[in-house]
């Protein structure tokens, strides 16, 4: 059952179309990638799944609720984590709790809870300065998900870390994710990454940016270790390098 | 004319008990003062931060207020508000409200556009955007204002007391000027300057208190 369905959005800024006619589908517990070339209107995408920006015709439907153009429905986050400096881990992903009108200390408390299985323990009176890279990504996609527990919404999250901390936070995120059974929209440009983590894979190509080809991704997501290595793998990247310079 | 360290150190040590007392009054005056300039800064810098017209409206005029010079309006203060406190510590809130509030405004204005997005995106309303995001990020900006402002205050007292009043530092100098007690005169100077400095530091002090986050960066 799909959870989350995009259907048939457009998007044009000052008299440029950016998005023609974007259907997608995201079900329950999936993680779906969106897979395009910087400028492709990926972002553009995004902000209008989160409701920060409406469309100009098409809708975005959470669980049978049009929520087209309304933010607070949908969970996002960013390449930057946006930790407030000013704040304590433990405030900073308590915070959406807090925006939803929940009284600090229980949403302290709730926030809290999950800390383990985030594998943020230590840090909850920690400032976002004094922790690592990896960890403040963690703390940022825990706030995220305090923030809608249906569908998390990433642009390009591990896109700002190293080789070896973005391929550990592949595996957490991917264990993480079957263990609260959320449901992702993956924004990317890192087709080894989309690859990896995802079941299905739109690609968006062109101007005005174009769903045109969803790759299925048959290799179930736990026995990806070393995936990236194999010949199956190959094969995708093949179709999905073509498909991209085609339109070029 | 000129007198030495040691008649200064001097007059100091002799003018002691005096210069305190005087001290206290222009610092009550230099507190009230900064103390409502805080307030309406603020007050100011929020309204001006949320409503676009009324920052079009009132900043040019703010611009203006502090190209005035303090000499001259204080003159007519005392004409409208009489030689008690009240004329002092107007003058005080007009020198010191105007670093805190292009302060802090630059603050709410420089407050970061993906951050707040965020908050959008939670669902947050423009309170809660301002509580979480402008206000907190404006602090350091505060903190800059608020230190000029500091001095300001126990300068602008000072000018205020000058132009007429009972006690103050200010009416003190003009005493001590006019019996020619050079002295005595470089020694309230040297108070002068030693509680601006006090009261910059105690405002430093404040700062690192306030915002535990500036100084634990270098522990990791």
């Amino acid at each position: 059952m799909a959870i989350l369905t995009v259907e048939n959005v457009s998007k044009s800024f000052d008299d440029e179309e950016i998005l023609k006619d974007i259907s997608i589908e995201l079900n329950k517990g999936e993680l779906v990638s969106i897979l395009g070339v910087s400028g492709s209107g990926k972002t553009t995408l995004f902000n209008l799944i989160s409701g920060l920006e409406k469309p100009d015709s098409g809708s975005v439907i959470l669980e049978d609720e049009d929520v087209t153009g309304i933010s607070g429905k949908v969970s996002y986050m960013l390449q930057k984590d946006m930790l407030l400096p000013y704040k304590t881990v433990l405030d900073n992903v308590a915070l959406p709790l807090i925006i939803k009108g929940e009284k600090k200390k229980i949403a302290r408390e709730k926030a809290r809870e999950y800390f383990t299985d985030f594998g943020l323990e230590g840090t909850e009176s920690k400032y976002p300065s004094q922790i690592s890279g990896g960890m403040k990504q963690r703390a940022a996609f825990l706030r995220t998900y305090l923030f809608s527990e249906k569908v998390a919404l990433l642009d390009e999250p591990f896109s700002a870390l190293d080789m070896l901390t973005k391929q550990t936070l592949h595996e957490w995120y991917l264990e993480v994710m079957d263990k609260i059974h959320l449901s992702t929209l993956f924004v990317t440009h890192d087709i080894d990454e989309a690859i990896m983590l995802s079941d299905r894979i739109y690609l968006i190509t062109g101007k005005p940016g174009q769903i045109t080809k969803e790759i299925v991704i048959e290799k179930p997501r736990e026995k990806r270790k070393d995936f990236n290595l194999s010949e199956e793998f190959l094969r995708y990247k093949r179709e999905i390098v073509e498909e991209l310079n085609k339109k070029d | 004319m000129l007198p030495s360290p040691v008649q200064v150190a001097k007059a100091f040590y002799t003018e002691f008990p005096i210069l305190m007392e005087h001290s206290l009054v222009t610092l009550q005056e230099a507190f009230i003062g900064l103390f409502v300039g805080i307030l309406t800064g603020f007050l100011v810098a929020v309204i001006m931060d949320r409503f676009l017209y009324m920052y079009k409206a009132i900043y040019p005029l703010i611009i203006i207020t502090q190209t005035i010079p303090t000499v001259a309006i204080a003159p007519l203060l005392v004409l409208w508000f009489g030689y008690d406190m009240t004329p002092k510590i107007i003058l005080v809130v007009i020198t010191t409200f105007f670093p805190i509030a292009v302060g802090l405004l630059n603050g709410f204005k420089s407050a970061d556009k993906d951050s707040i997005n965020l908050l959008r995106a939670m669902g947050a309303t423009k309170g809660q955007i301002f509580v979480h995001i402008k206000l907190p990020g404006a602090m350091p900006h505060f903190f800059s204002g608020l230190r000029i402002s500091a001095s300001y205050a126990v300068v602008g007292a000072v000018i205020s007391e000058w132009l007429g009043g009972f006690s103050g530092l200010g009416v003190y100098m003009t005493r001590v000027k006019k019996a020619f007690a050079f002295d005595k005169m470089f020694a309230v100077i040297l108070l002068i300057s030693v509680i601006s400095l006090l009261l910059m530091k105690l405002v430093d002090i404040i700062h690192k208190k306030c915002m535990p986050w500036d100084n634990k960066e270098q522990e990791l």
